[in-house]
């Protein structure tokens, strides 16, 4: 199966739920306050992720490690390397 | 084998590292990656050879090829060079036909990958004998430098975007820089089809599809000393593009 498939089944899976409570397909009688908070979920679930989304990204944009020793060190090697090999007769 | 007492250590373990080094103008820089890949394989012992695969740069990095041929030794330069630029996976099976060792380690040349991480991604891949070894930008002491904010944003937003897509059980999806069991490789670059970026994604949620274990090491990624990086408004369009492909067909 694909990770589309997966997702189609996954949403409608969730959809068929939602809307068996939200409208009562199955003459189930509900108590009223079940449609009341059903109708609504679909919209929250979407922002929650949202916000979810959006706080991993910025935390993980804030914490992403800026390499400066590595920089360095590759620089300083980088020096070593080039007097090595003239040494070793590279023409550059 | 005899092995002489002076040896260092892993030199007899029989495993043997072929480095794919695909190139287009790295003149400058290839000197400098070959010179630090001979002092970490030399410091660590493993058994090795670079592969240069050079694409015929104009600006003559096959004749800098050939000279660090020469100082090093043609046991462990190979030059496979091509007539002109062509793709990332053909290059790697045009490199891996001559490749003499059982592993194989992908990285850029532009010294973004550093060699100081292989001896890591070679001990990581015994440890739990995994197929493939990937660096990783995204986790532990792992990063990146010369990077602003918007770059980060992007790689951080679309790696998120990928991970919640595709589920691919690996955290950095668009790195280069990867240590892979021959037979691994050659399995995978059949089936791949993508290019640039997604290249390398394509690689990795393959690898999980056919049940390959993937380890992962976390690498610094220090963005090209030389030359210039792009990550333009073409590079974003076909990286999501690629992620949708393979969101329909993997």
């Amino acid at each position: 199966m694909t990770k589309l498939l997966e997702w189609l089944f996954g949403v409608s899976l969730v959809g068929a739920v939602w809307a068996l409570v939200t409208f009562d397909l199955l003459d189930l009688s509900l108590p009223k306050t079940y449609r009341e908070v059903a109708w609504p979920m679909p919209l929250y679930l979407l922002v929650s992720f949202g916000c979810y989304s959006l706080a991993t990204v910025g935390y993980r944009v804030a914490t992403f490690n800026d390499c400066e020793e590595a920089a360095k060190e590759l620089q300083g090697q980088i020096k070593e390397a080039k007097e090595d090999l003239r040494k070793k007769g590279l023409k550059m | 084998m005899a092995s002489r007492k002076t040896s260092p250590p892993n030199r007899d373990s029989g495993d043997k590292y072929s480095v794919l080094l695909p190139t287009y103008n790295e003149r400058e820089n290839l000197p400098l990656i070959v010179w630090l890949l001979v002092k970490y394989f030399g410091e660590s012992g493993y058994n090795y050879e670079v592969i240069v695969i050079d694409d015929g740069s104009p600006d003559g990095t096959l004749e800098v090829a050939q000279q660090l041929q020469k100082i090093y030794g043609e046991d462990k330069i190979l030059l496979r060079p091509r007539a002109k630029k062509l793709g990332l996976g053909t290059a790697y099976i045009h490199g891996m036909k001559h490749a003499t060792g059982n592993f194989v380690i992908i990285m850029d040349a532009d010294l973004s990958h550093h060699p100081k991480f292989i001896p890591e991604f070679i001990e990581k891949q015994k440890e739990g004998n995994y197929d493939l070894v990937s660096g990783t930008r995204y986790q532990g002491n792992g990063g990146v430098y010369g990077w602003d904010l918007r770059r980060k944003l992007i790689s951080r937003g679309a790696n998120f975007l990928t991970q919640v897509l595709l589920r691919p059980g690996a955290s950095d999806l668009t790195g280069s820089f990867r240590l892979y069991k021959k037979k691994v490789l050659e399995s995978l670059v059949e089936r791949c089809v993508s290019k640039g970026y997604v290249f390398q994604m394509e690689m990795i949620v393959r690898a999980r599809q056919l049940n390959y274990t993937v380890g992962e090491v976390p690498i610094s990624f220090v963005d090209r000393v030389y030359g210039e990086s792009k990550l333009g408004g073409n590079e974003i369009v076909s990286f999501v593009k690629g992620l949708l492909t393979l969101f329909a067909t993997t």
